[in-house]
């Protein structure tokens, strides 16, 4: 009975430390130090949220890069994290890749046996993955320029712009980030205007 | 694979080590009672802390005390998480006013958060309320890793002293786990994920309108503070269902390398913690050894067979058929492995990566490390007790084939130990098997999968594997939320769980009775080269003998059709 009194109290105040104090001093903490990462990385234009610098975002129009495919259904949902979860031998798993190496080479004019990057055809752990690898973005690059009479040497430095290096050069890829790069197309569509 | 994949392979064991030493040293200060750095400012808090408690700080337990203590907290533990769970719906911090849980889920989220499992068959951004995510699980990702840390210096305890009756207080443990170490390591490692983006909030959901036109819900939420401690104290429990594959939970390289050295931190240091406090420090460092051979060789093992890509994507024209599936673009393929190999060696279940998608071969390395009962490194203080427990029995075969009897760091081994070192290594295996058969064997257990073929026995096995062995990372294509799953997986780690805290403890109290035999020139011994060989080869025959029947017919059949291009 005095160890069960003991365990009730303990557990009464260890809780507080750990599941009320300590949060709430990290909130605090990060509210005040770091605000903008605290609450997502949002990227607004005036009073409208246009997405976070951290999740993707879903882009099937010609004229964007375009990002990579996502298991949960509707895509880039950011309230449903996910993967396909498909096993390698997974026969699913292949057809799907079929189909979308397809739709890659006849959305970029590529030869019909060309091969792809496998992040542009094969779905993220989240589902939310913003990034593509250089190589994924320099491949839709001719699309682009056609759709938006920018020259592919422009194209290619922004997304050059746009790489990120990984940790000391070793730790993580090279990336692009598909919104960050879609918003510089924007932004220089809206200059020449 | 290329020259920074090799640097990342050997930064990640060595810096993880270099930090892992003191780390031990101080612990073993901690638990001593003598002053750290930390005192001046803690021990007046601590001091407070056991008036409230009614605790007196220099009383000493036996081991039935001492279990008897540590049972009745973990149970108030879980009882709360699942009362939380229920009428989360009327509570406060609550901004996406979801309802009450469903009471298999609730049940098996108490258990697996309770038991340092963290399996999670519900999905984090749609289930829980700020509330139950703050006061409920993060509370008990500390609760039940301090549990763990409590436990194995108990142990320690029982080969450091000598003819006597107690193995210390389980409160004192308990509060000085949390205040010393796992409170100062989380402050630290949440400011720093928060730094590079993970998120910390109390509000809901950001909606955004997107560049195409279409509304994005953005959940968002108190990420940070349980993302620190859901690496330290190896509970893994993620915020969100994509754990910390999710951006918001791992934005970065950097807190990708934060949160596998998060998650190895502890593990690694407590062998030295045990060196340190029998003041023997080549005892700590050679099971070290052992946990880290074990570590390295799986991780080649799995780098070779994820680099080698997938032929079958090869034949459809992706480029080297990179297995890129489940994976995201940040961490590539050598981090999630690095991830994957650190998340199943240690017990702590945070994935970066889907597993489930992985190569055949990779997926039996995560099996085996989690079906040998979480003893490469481990779980924060189970996977030490693990490991000694390997080391009794070592000691035993060690012992038959020179005909005396054994002995370990000074103490001797006789029945009561062996039984229950046997009862901790095999009773989570057993009960991995006998669950995976009656899962294969029902229609409730075949329902749920998700892929077929052997890689459909393959996310059975890893269920049970994970489960019972406190892991909590997923083959997650197997629909665990059902009643079945649920309720099979809770009583794994339950099993899993207290069949290895309740026998540790009882060798602790058993070895604390004995005297210390000192060394002789027949003593066998147990820092050199040859121990360390010997245990690993003990570990790899038990694991072998045990699994390589079911191993065979998942992954390794999975393995061999695919490479004669069979799908399923």
């Amino acid at each position: 009975m005095l160890q069960l009194k003991r365990s009730l109290l303990t557990f009464f105040w260890l809780s507080l430390i750990c599941g009320l104090i300590y949060p709430l001093a990290v909130t605090v903490t990060a509210q005040a130090v770091f605000p903008e990462k605290a609450n997502g990385s949002i990227i607004k234009k005036g009073d409208q949220i246009m997405g976070s610098h951290l999740i993707g975002q879903l882009f099937t129009r010609p004229e964007y890069f375009h990002g990579r495919p996502q298991a949960p259904s509707p895509q880039y949902d950011a309230a449903n994290s996910g993967g396909s979860n498909l096993g390698p031998s997974n026969a699913k798993l292949v057809a799907q890749a079929v189909a979308r190496v397809q739709q890659v080479r006849l959305e970029n004019g590529l030869p019909l046996n060309a091969s792809v990057p496998a992040d542009l055809v094969l779905t993220s752990a989240s589902g939310l993955d913003p990034h593509i690898s250089p190589m994924s973005a320099e491949l839709q690059v001719r699309r682009i320029a056609g759709e938006r009479n920018i020259s592919e040497n422009e194209l290619k430095k922004i997304i050059q712009q746009n790489t990120e290096q990984p940790l000391l050069g070793i730790w993580g890829k090279e990336r692009v980030n598909v919104l960050m790069l879609n918003l510089a197309l924007d932004s220089i569509a809206r200059n020449r205007r | 694979m290329t020259s920074s994949d090799w640097l990342c392979v050997i930064l990640l064991p060595f810096t993880t080590t270099a930090l892992a030493f003191p780390l031990g040293e101080f612990m073993a200060k901690v638990f001593n009672g003598s002053k750290t750095f930390l005192s001046p400012v803690i021990a007046p808090l601590e001091r407070v802390l056991y008036r409230l408690f009614g605790v007196d700080e220099k009383e000493e337990m036996s081991w039935q005390t001492y279990a008897l203590c540590l049972i009745i907290f973990n149970i108030i533990g879980i009882i709360i998480v699942f009362i939380l769970q229920i009428i989360q719906g009327k509570l406060p911090l609550n901004p996406q006013k979801l309802g009450s849980v469903w009471w298999d889920t609730a049940l098996n989220t108490a258990v697996s958060f309770g038991t340092n499992t963290n399996w999670q068959s519900y999905s984090g951004e749609q289930t829980m309320s700020h509330l139950t995510q703050m006061l409920g699980l993060t509370v008990q990702n500390f609760f039940s890793a301090a549990i763990g840390i409590t436990v194995i210096i108990a142990l320690i305890r029982g080969f450091v002293r000598k003819s006597s009756g107690s193995i210390g207080n389980f409160w004192v443990d308990l509060t000085r786990s949390i205040l010393y170490v796992l409170i100062p390591l989380v402050m630290i490692w949440s400011l720093l994920l928060v730094s590079q983006g993970v998120v910390q909030t109390f509000s809901g959901s950001v909606t955004a309108q997107t560049l195409e036109g279409s509304r994005q819900t953005i959940a968002v939420g108190p990420v940070a503070s349980q993302e620190a401690i859901k690496e330290i104290g190896t509970n893994g429990g993620g915020f969100f269902n994509a754990n910390s594959a999710h951006p918001f939970e791992n934005p970065t390289p950097l807190t990708d390398f934060l949160e596998i050295l998060g998650l190895l931190l502890v593990p690694m240091a407590l062998p030295f913690t045990l060196g340190a406090m029998l003041k023997n420090r080549r005892q700590g460092a050679a099971i070290f050894a052992a946990m880290l051979i074990l570590y390295l060789a799986g991780l080649g093992v799995f780098a070779w067979s994820e680099m080698q890509g997938n032929p079958l994507l090869q034949k459809v024209g992706v480029i080297n058929g990179l297995n890129m599936e489940g994976k995201e673009v940040r961490s590539g393929i050598i981090n999630s492995v690095l991830f994957a190999q650190s998340t199943t060696a240690t017990s702590c279940g945070a994935v970066n990566s889907m597993h489930d998608s992985m190569m055949p071969l990779s997926g039996l390395v995560l099996m085996f490390n989690m079906a040998i009962g979480e003893v490469i490194f481990g779980g924060v203080g189970t996977g030490l007790i693990g490991m000694l427990s390997y080391a009794m029995l070592t000691m035993f075969l060690a012992g038959l084939m020179i005909g005396r009897t054994p002995e370990l760091m000074g103490k001797k081994l006789e029945l009561f130990e062996m039984v229950m070192s046997v009862i901790i290594i095999l009773s989570p295996a057993i009960l991995l098997l006998l669950l995976s058969g009656i899962a294969v064997t029902t229609r409730a257990g075949l329902a749920s999968l998700g892929n077929s073929g052997p890689h459909g026995l393959s996310e059975i096995i890893y269920a049970f594997a994970s489960t019972s062995g406190n892991n909590g990372s997923a083959f997650a294509g197997l629909n665990a939320n059902t009643v079945f799953y649920n309720l099979t997986t809770s009583g794994a780690m339950l099993v899993g769980r207290f069949s290895t805290i309740i026998p540790a403890l009882a060798i602790a109290g058993s070895l604390a009775n004995k005297k210390i035999v000192p060394a002789s020139i027949a003593t066998f011994p147990t820092t050199g080269l040859l121990f360390i060989l010997m245990l690993i080869g003990v570990i790899l025959v038990v694991g072998a003998l045990t699994f390589f029947p079911v191993f065979t017919l998942g992954p390794l059949l999975e393995h061999l059709l695919m490479m004669t291009g069979k799908m399923f």
